[in-house]
């Protein structure tokens, strides 16, 4: 497995985006025969996002509506003061509990892995080889088998009902994200640190100083991709938090859901609110996801 | 670099500090793997051989969660059966799809960075919001896919709701997000050499041979690691199903995946053996079957400057 990685990387110097911008391939069908392809493939991905928007502007009884409504008749702009103001779905405080949440784990997830990884990249100690293997190795468990014991764990510590079991253990690192930032670190000229050694530099002062600005870039690419799966996460607030006033966007609106079975629209609405804010993020750092994905190869 | 470090006899006191350093660097991570990964993987074993319910302190019980799983327990082989077929539907599905989008983008046309942004969207959304989404979208009343069948002479099923066609579309749920995939094959295919495909086309391979002989042994080394997670991550499942079919895999345990089986033993009833029971065959499934994958990717897979 690691082989396989480690043929694909690329050195930090190469970080520009390499996707999209190649030379023009064979072509096998005409121009126009491409984009219309590409139109239709790019529609059908798009389907269900119009949907969401188009049910989200509804009223609940045209969602379900015979003949089926394309465009919603008329438009209830309102749905969106609705839905904000719903006491089942207190937009605000959960936008708040998921930017708490995924800042937390995405700003310890961001340093621990910068200095594990750095670690691993560049500096010599015993056992480290065998360490790294083991890291790469348990990518392969599948986290429910962890899920158990750990909730046991912070059971014990009685830490249920809160955040501390969901934001605490990012801050020790995470497999994954510590092979990305050990790739981008070994793709550092060594004359630099060597210099800088030379200097009388200590290590930590090398690394904070010299190093860490050096990898921005893939210290963004590890930030909006723990942002993204933190966001999405749904799993570990539902086993962890009890209080609904702690709820982040994704369990409140599985809670608004369940609540208000028969209210579609303003579901849609919540459904729509809760994306919103990775879309906006995604458009601003759109560069990162692409380089986070052609440096590794491998999904976040 | 690690065993020329150790093969020195005499360490000098600058390399001392290095190791020292570098220990420092990797601590919180060594905790992790302890704490987070290591305790709870022997626990779960452990577990998985008593009865225990957090309150009182587990009881030895030695097999017989296994025996109860295996012999009395009819959800098990449901969720086995809905799990298995999930993963051999939908990580080939996904894989296939995938492949053809990034072969789509690497046509070379204008605007692609469009194209590119409109097939990652779906990938940005919450599980739990899609799942709300495609409830509507195959919804039989009101909902664009019947009506899209419709025009097609085609009457739909009632999907979430007939326990045939479930699964089905649960399974499109999970196809719709495919854009690291695409991306990653994507990356793969910006780096086939432009050369090599024009050496193939002199020796006239074209088309399919072309993607048979040339393209797809190129980019096998990515194949390859969108199906190992692929595999991994359609055992994990949770979400989804859970919004679609609740505790019970609704309807007639047609959506009960292996997950929410797990969720409901530990969260619901609290029989945290059984469920650590069930999530121990889960792990040694799984991890058989990244095995098979990764013995079977020597025949298959192609690392061009040779196996090491």
């Amino acid at each position: 497995m690691t082989l396989a990685v480690e043929r694909r990387l690329e050195p930090a110097a190469r970080l520009a985006p390499a996707v999209g911008t190649g030379p023009a391939r064979r072509a096998w069908i005409g121009p126009l025969a491409r984009h219309a392809l590409l139109i239709a493939v790019a529609a059908l991905l798009l389907l269900p996002f119009y949907w969401m928007l188009n049910s989200a502007l509804k009223s609940n009884t045209d969602i379900f509506a015979y003949p089926i409504q394309w465009w919603p008749d008329p438009v209830r702009w309102d749905n969106f003061a609705s839905t904000i103001g719903s006491r089942y779905f207190p937009f605000l405080r959960l936008l708040g509990n998921s930017v708490f949440f995924a800042g937390g784990v995405t700003i310890g997830t961001v340093l621990s892995c910068a200095a594990v990884g750095y670690g691993f990249a560049r500096l010599r100690f015993p056992g480290r080889d065998i360490l790294f293997t083991i890291t790469i190795a348990t990518l392969m468990i599948p986290p429910i088998v962890l899920f158990i014991p750990t909730y046991v764990l912070f059971s014990k510590l009685g830490l249920i009902g809160g955040y501390t079991p969901l934001i605490l253990p990012a801050f020790f690192g995470n497999a994954f994200f510590i092979f990305m930032m050990r790739q981008f670190f070994l793709g550092i000229p060594w004359d630099l640190s060597d210099a800088a050694r030379i200097d009388g530099a200590g290590e930590f002062r090398i690394f904070w100083e010299i190093m860490l600005p050096l990898v921005r870039p893939a210290l963004m690419v590890v930030a909006v991709f723990t942002l993204l799966y933190t966001w999405h996460d749904f799993f570990g607030p539902l086993i962890y938090l009890q209080d609904a006033a702690q709820y982040p966007l994704s369990l409140g609106l599985y809670a608004f859901k369940s609540q208000r079975t028969a209210d579609w629209a303003n579901i849609m609405m919540g459904s729509f609110l809760t994306t919103l804010p990775l879309i906006v993020v995604f458009l601003f750092t759109q560069r990162y996801f692409l380089r986070g994905i052609t440096t590794t190869g491998l999904k976040g | 670099m690690a065993t020329m470090a150790m093969r020195r006899t005499a360490v000098s006191p600058l390399r001392r500090q290095e190791s020292r350093a570098g220990l420092i660097f990797i601590l919180p991570w060594l905790v992790s793997l302890l704490v987070f990964t290591t305790y709870p993987v022997l626990a779960t074993f452990y577990l998985s051989f008593t009865e225990y319910n957090i309150l009182q302190p587990p009881s030895w019980i030695g097999l017989e969660n296994y025996q109860t799983i295996f012999t009395e327990d009819p959800a098990f082989w449901k969720a086995v059966r809905n799990s298995a077929v999930y993963a051999l539907v939908s990580v080939p599905l996904k894989l296939v799809i995938a492949f053809g989008l990034a072969m789509l983008l690497n046509m070379g046309v204008r605007g692609i960075g469009v194209y590119r942004t409109v097939f990652y969207l779906p990938t940005l959304v919450p599980p739990i919001a899609a799942t709300i989404i495609f409830l509507l979208l195959f919804s039989p009343a009101g909902g664009p896919i019947n009506s899209i069948l419709g025009w097609l002479g085609i009457r739909g099923p009632d999907w979430f709701n007939d326990p045939n066609w479930a699964m089905p579309a649960l399974i499109v749920l999970g196809v719709w997000p495919l854009g690291v995939e695409t991306l990653a094959f994507l990356a793969g295919l910006k780096e086939i050499p432009q050369d090599l495909l024009d050496a193939a086309a002199v020796d006239g391979a074209q088309g399919w041979q072309r993607l048979r002989h040339v393209i797809l042994p190129l980019i096998s080394p990515v194949i390859l690691f969108n199906l190992v997670i692929g595999v991994i991550y359609s055992f994990q499942v949770f979400t989804q199903a859970l919004v679609i079919g609740g505790f019970n895999g609704e309807p007639l345990e047609s959506t009960l995946m292996f997950l929410v089986l797990i969720y409901r033993n530990a969260f619901r009833y609290f029989s945290m053996g059984y469920a650590a029971a069930l999530s121990v065959i889960l792990f040694l499934a799984v991890l058989a079957l990244t095995l098979l994958i990764f013995r079977s990717s020597r025949a298959w897979v192609h690392y061009e400057g040779g196996q090491r």
